[in-house]
């Protein structure tokens, strides 16, 4: 079986009003390439499910957003998104706003095919007040309340791994795979980018496919897209691109998105937006964080 | 392990305060979120708690605290277990973690904010983090907040703008829970150490830094503090505790962490 494709062919598949979700968490490993090519589309009234950074920041500032479902956005060393901050400040955009686990909890619902998973997580909080569809229950086994935490069913989950083989077995090299691997079982469709295409081979090694966290029928296409992540990290390939995020933060207060979406997205393939950010090389030399 | 030093900075004195908060925790997983709790977590597992266990911040559990900022190249850290970002909530909702967290808001019942100020929930005035983990932590563990600068914009009257974290109120109680259920303990501040220990889980004054008044911490506080009779002096650091400081923070990057580095004794 042969999942490859492009990333145009991916954005090819997504429909305005589809709910997605985007893997990786803050300025780490996220799809970047994906969503530069979402920014280059026409697609709108995106409802966006993710542990978020830049990925929400840049789409929201791009008007492609309704709604995101978040715990929070941001790009850790720069505490809080400039770009998910405004379109919060302005009120452009509707939020499901819960906890980090919660997210969790709610993939894993819609994985296991479940409406709800139980949880204490929002009782005695606001996250169970500004959010009216959460509901909070009685058990039948004992005299507490608990909340139902609802299945986040996804339309499509966007991923950038490490590498993959052309049948759609992904591998997560770094310290942490995030929950990419909810956000694969919780959608009707992933798409998968990775910084290297391997054999099927590769895998017969066990230290190798210990590093595969879903199963292949979880992957819908895989696309080649070295440094596809940038300007987010892909450790132990590439850290972050600390000086990239601070042009990209001081844009906020200096011409606003245009300014940067002109700069290094439109009328740009990836390849002349890897040229613009210092080249392949460069990426793939930028330095591991230091936590 | 008590020679008292005879000078030291507020950071310093504020984490051998925090470090204080875990100090009868046993084997917990303790969370410092930012460098001086992050240092006063790391000063508790190499001093009177070493069955703490730390995390590297990023994936793994490690069986002694790594030093803060750029380490050397030939540094190899303590591994103990993997434990990924789905993990750590395994072990949150297990209940055996100690976090020391640093809210934008704190009102009186112990709630806590780091979501929006100001404006309405659909337009803030200000937009932050976001909730986190304040929810799943506040309801599953223990908390401890970090402060580092005491005044009415962190005390903040009535309640926080956005509660993100359970606290002792009783008209946000859920249903067969008592207020005992929650487990709020230290709030480590710029001025003093308080608990929520005072009558119905007020905010009870534990002890004055060097050369801070009662006057002080009241002005700087939104509601009323419960203030006992007797106020110990918060303790100063031992030369003991600043030599292992010093090992856990080579960089010495908590002389950066509060504005223009203010000594220990004002």
């Amino acid at each position: 079986m042969d999942k490859r494709m492009t990333t145009a062919d991916m954005v090819g598949e997504l429909r305005d009003g589809m709910t997605i979700g985007i893997g990786g968490w803050g300025p780490r490993r996220k799809p970047m390439a994906l969503v530069r090519e979402i920014l280059r589309s026409d697609l709108k009234d995106l409802t966006i499910v993710a542990y978020g950074g830049a990925d929400v920041g840049m789409l929201c500032a791009a008007g492609k957003v309704k709604k995101v479902v978040f715990a929070f956005v941001s790009l850790d060393f720069i505490p809080l998104e400039p770009y998910f901050r405004q379109a919060r400040q302005k009120g452009e955009i509707e939020v499901m706003e819960i906890d980090e686990g919660m997210m969790l909890l709610g993939l894993r619902a819609a994985a296991w095919g479940c409406p709800f998973i139980p949880t204490q997580i929002g009782l005695g909080t606001d996250v169970i007040k500004v959010n009216s569809d959460l509901k909070v229950i009685g058990s039948p086994y004992d005299e507490k309340e608990w909340v139902a935490m609802p299945a986040l069913k996804l339309d499509v989950s966007l991923l950038h791994v490490d590498r993959a083989d052309e049948r759609g077995v992904c591998q997560i090299k770094g310290a942490d795979h995030y929950m990419d691997d909810w956000f694969a079982r919780a959608a009707e469709k992933t798409f998968v980018t990775c910084d290297e295409l391997v054999d099927s081979d590769y895998f017969a090694d066990p230290e190798q496919s210990r590093y595969v966290f879903w199963e292949r029928s979880m992957t819908t296409g895989v696309s080649l897209m070295p440094g596809g992540a940038h300007p987010s990290s892909c450790t132990p390939l590439y850290g972050f691109d600390v000086a990239h995020f601070k042009e990209y933060n001081a844009s906020a207060k200096e011409g606003g998105f245009a300014v940067y979406f002109d700069k290094y997205i439109s009328n740009t393939t990836e390849e002349e937006y890897q040229q613009k950010v210092g080249g392949l090389e460069a990426i793939r030399s930028l330095p591991m964080p230091v936590y | 392990m008590s020679t008292p030093a005879k000078e030291f900075s507020l950071a310093e004195l504020m984490i051998c305060a925090g470090a204080e908060a875990f100090r009868h925790d046993g084997e917990v997983l303790a969370t410092g979120i930012g460098l001086i709790p992050r240092l006063a977590a790391s000063l508790a597992m190499k001093t009177f708690n070493p069955d703490l266990m730390m995390t590297d911040s990023e994936a793994f559990v490690l069986s002694e605290p790594n030093p803060v900022g750029n380490r050397p190249d030939d540094f190899v850290q303590k591994n103990e277990t993997w434990m990924g970002f789905s993990r750590i909530f395994d072990n949150v909702w297990s209940r055996k973690r100690h976090a020391m967290v640093g809210p934008t808001q704190i009102d009186q019942y112990g709630q806590a904010n780091i979501s929006t100020l100001g404006g309405s929930y659909e337009q803030p005035k200000v937009q932050m983090l976001g909730v986190r983990g304040f929810p799943g932590n506040s309801i599953s563990h223990a908390n401890s907040f970090f402060v580092p600068s005491h005044n009415k914009r962190v005390f903040v009257g009535g309640e926080c703008d956005m509660v993100a974290s359970i606290g002792y109120n009783p008209a946000r109680l859920p249903k067969g829970y008592s207020l005992n259920d929650v487990d709020i303990r230290f709030v480590v501040t710029d001025l003093c150490i308080m608990d929520w220990q005072g009558p119905d889980h007020q905010l009870r004054l534990v002890s004055l830094h060097p050369g801070v008044s009662v006057k002080d911490v009241q002005e700087n506080t939104g509601f009323d503090v419960f203030i006992p009779e007797q106020i110990a002096e918060t303790a100063a650091p031992t030369e003991e505790q600043l030599n292992i400081i010093q090992q856990l923070d080579p960089h010495n990057l908590r002389a950066r962490q509060l504005k223009d580095n203010p000594p220990g004794r004002r």
